[in-house]
């Protein structure tokens, strides 16, 4: 039986449910919107490690034990781990899962890596290759500032259109036994879209025609309508890159603005000073694990779209003056 | 109707979207900004001045308090990047900070402190130079054309 | 008090001005500070620097465009004196307090302090 639909989408024959979900965030975070929805708030951004390299390595490693302990398993049923975070090398995740001692294949996706993992661990399920896969994502702001952009120390004014990476990691256990959990049904995988944009700082912007196309190609290859979903999320394209979607969705004639929300704008209250919003690969993942899939079990969201956003330019590429390529994959949960 | 194109293959839709981008772009707060950056920037050189003086009263001709001035100054601009402040007071002040020679000292301690984790040799040392490399690097070059230029002409 | 006042406003102004160029231009801070340590020099070897450090005293020396200023005064003080070799030992030699006041003070600092993010 093929399970592809249309051009860039799969319908999962038997879907893989998510058996429990668990986030850990960073002290703004806990002050942020959705405070009381985070597992654990650490206290300041080192969590108690020598650098904020270690730290996202904890947080990663803590929500997924956490997603583990949640679901009433142990990690020996888990038979793959699914991961990635923006460091270079996927360092905190490498380090995080040398003492989780289980099968991992990691993945780079920058911010849309939360999706990515749920896809290819739903078709790792789907497919009949295991029982349960962790899927899981972090970022660190400090961490991410160091290697991105300037030493944390350093006295900067950050543009207006820059989005705050999120401090915090998110995991899910997907398992493929049939229960009264939240189903993975479908989903649609992006392409590398680059519409030219320069501005490393104007992320958001860059991301959402690659949303775009990814949300256009679903509606196509799945006949589903915007409508058909009680909420469509993108992951991070903060203020400026959703209005952006909402435009160029207008565009191509379809009006999502009635329930479409953005990840990136659902975590900092607005005296917090985030700028356009929050980013990084937490940022669809915090929001996911803390509270659409919650929301979901219980009862009050019944069909999620939710699609992470990913630029995949490198601090080599835009010291060489090239533009940003970005990506989107949108994944359907369903009650 | 506008595609998105992969390889760049739709020039209309990614002109269109940057008009849009610029329509939607926020702009920085410009009036305050500059507001923010006299008053801080100004101060620093009040400091400064505050300073000057004192080495003049020690006795120093004007151009010769110049020295313990800057030395002073950067001192200031180090101690307070170390103390995890100045990079506060920059997040507001912008240029206001980054101007003064307190802010060559932030740019000189804030990727030295960072990059510690790395070691003393290809980090704090190497680090210390990445934005105070090319400030040095230029500063003095033109130092060199204009002197030349000078050498020429006496 | 005059003379704080100048220093005040020639300072202030001087940070508005790199204020302007960071908002209106895709520069970073990094950008400002080279562009004005060699905004500094220019301006210094054409004579039009002195007249705006006898203005504002340290509102003129202390931003970055007066450490230009420095380096240029100091080359051609040392071609005055040893000629040509003076290019080449002047500019060093005219940043040398801020430079090892910078290098010393900011291992010192490193030594001590962490970052806090």
């Amino acid at each position: 039986m093929n399970k592809k639909h249309g051009k860039q989408s799969i319908v999962f024959a038997s879907p893989p449910q998510v058996a429990a979900a668990a986030t850990i965030v960073g002290p703004m975070e806990g002050e942020g919107l959705l405070a009381a929805y985070y597992d654990k708030i650490l206290e300041d951004n080192s969590g108690d490690q020598d650098s904020w390299e270690k730290c996202e390595s904890y947080m990663i490693e803590w929500a997924m034990s956490t997603a583990v302990k949640k679901s009433g398993l142990t990690l020996e049923d888990v038979d793959y781990i699914l991961a990635g975070d923006l460091l270079n090398q996927l360092m905190a995740t490498h380090f995080a899962i040398r003492s989780l001692g289980r099968p991992f294949l990691g993945l780079y996706g920058a911010c849309s890596t939360m999706a990515e993992s749920l896809i290819v661990g739903a078709i790792l399920l789907d497919g009949g290759f295991g029982g349960h896969v962790l899927a899981g994502v972090s970022s660190h702001h400090d961490a991410a500032e160091r290697q991105y952009r300037f030493p944390t120390e350093l006295g900067v004014q950050r543009p207006p259109v820059t989005q705050w990476t999120v401090t915090g990691a998110g995991a899910v256990l997907l398992k493929a036994m049939a229960g009264n959990d939240p189903r993975v049904t479908t989903a649609t995988i992006g392409k590398v879209v680059d519409v030219g944009l320069k501005d490393p700082n104007a992320m958001g912007p860059a991301m959402a025609p690659a949303a775009a196309e990814t949300l256009w190609q679903h509606i196509q290859d799945t006949g589903r309508q915007p409508a058909y979903y009680d909420l469509i999320v993108t992951g991070d394209l903060g203020v400026v890159g959703k209005t952006l979607l909402i435009q160029v969705m207008q565009e191509k004639g379809l009006d999502i603005s009635a329930n479409y929300q953005d990840c990136g704008c659902m975590i900092y209250r607005e005296e917090q000073d985030s700028h356009a919003g929050a980013s990084g690969c937490a940022s669809s993942a915090v929001v996911l694990c803390s509270h659409l899939i919650p929301q979901m079990k219980a009862g009050k969201l019944n069909k999620l779209l939710f699609i992470g956003t990913g630029s995949l330019h490198s601090t080599t590429s835009y010291q060489q003056k090239e533009s940003i390529p970005c990506i989107a994959h949108a994944v359907s949960l369903e009650m | 109707m506008p595609q998105a194109g992969g390889a760049g293959d739709d020039r209309y839709f990614n002109k269109w979207y940057e008009a849009q981008y610029n329509q939607v772009k926020p702009k920085p707060p410009l009036v305050k900004n500059m507001l923010w950056a006299f008053v801080v920037g100004g101060l620093i050189c009040v400091i400064g001045q505050v300073f000057a003086n004192y080495f003049v009263d020690m006795g120093l001709s004007k151009k010769e308090a110049g020295v313990p001035t800057t030395i002073v100054m950067v001192f200031l601009g180090a101690f307070f990047t170390g103390l995890g402040v100045y990079d506060e007071l920059g997040r507001r002040a912008g240029a206001g900070s980054v101007v003064p020679i307190t802010g060559f000292a932030n740019s000189v301690v804030a990727p030295a402190m960072e990059f510690k984790r790395e070691g003393f040799v290809f980090g704090v040392a190497a680090k210390m130079f990445v934005i105070a490399g090319p400030v040095i690097v230029y500063g003095v070059t033109t130092a060199v054309l204009v002197g030349l230029i000078y050498w020429i002409r006496h | 008090m005059q003379g704080y006042l100048m220093a005040f406003i020639i300072g202030g102004l001087i940070c508005v001005v790199g204020q302007l160029i960071m908002d209106l231009t895709p520069l970073t801070p990094a950008h400002v500070l080279v562009l004005f340590v060699v905004l500094g020099a220019l301006l210094s070897g054409m004579g039009l620097y002195q007249p705006l450090v006898d203005l504002g005293g340290a509102g003129a020396t202390v931003p970055l465009p007066g450490f230009g200023h420095n380096l240029v005064t100091g080359t051609i003080e040392d071609i005055d004196k040893y000629g040509f070799t003076g290019i080449f030992t002047g500019p060093l030699r005219a940043a040398a307090a801020g430079v090892t006041a910078a290098v010393v003070f900011g291992l010192i600092m490193a030594a001590l302090f962490n970052p806090r993010g």
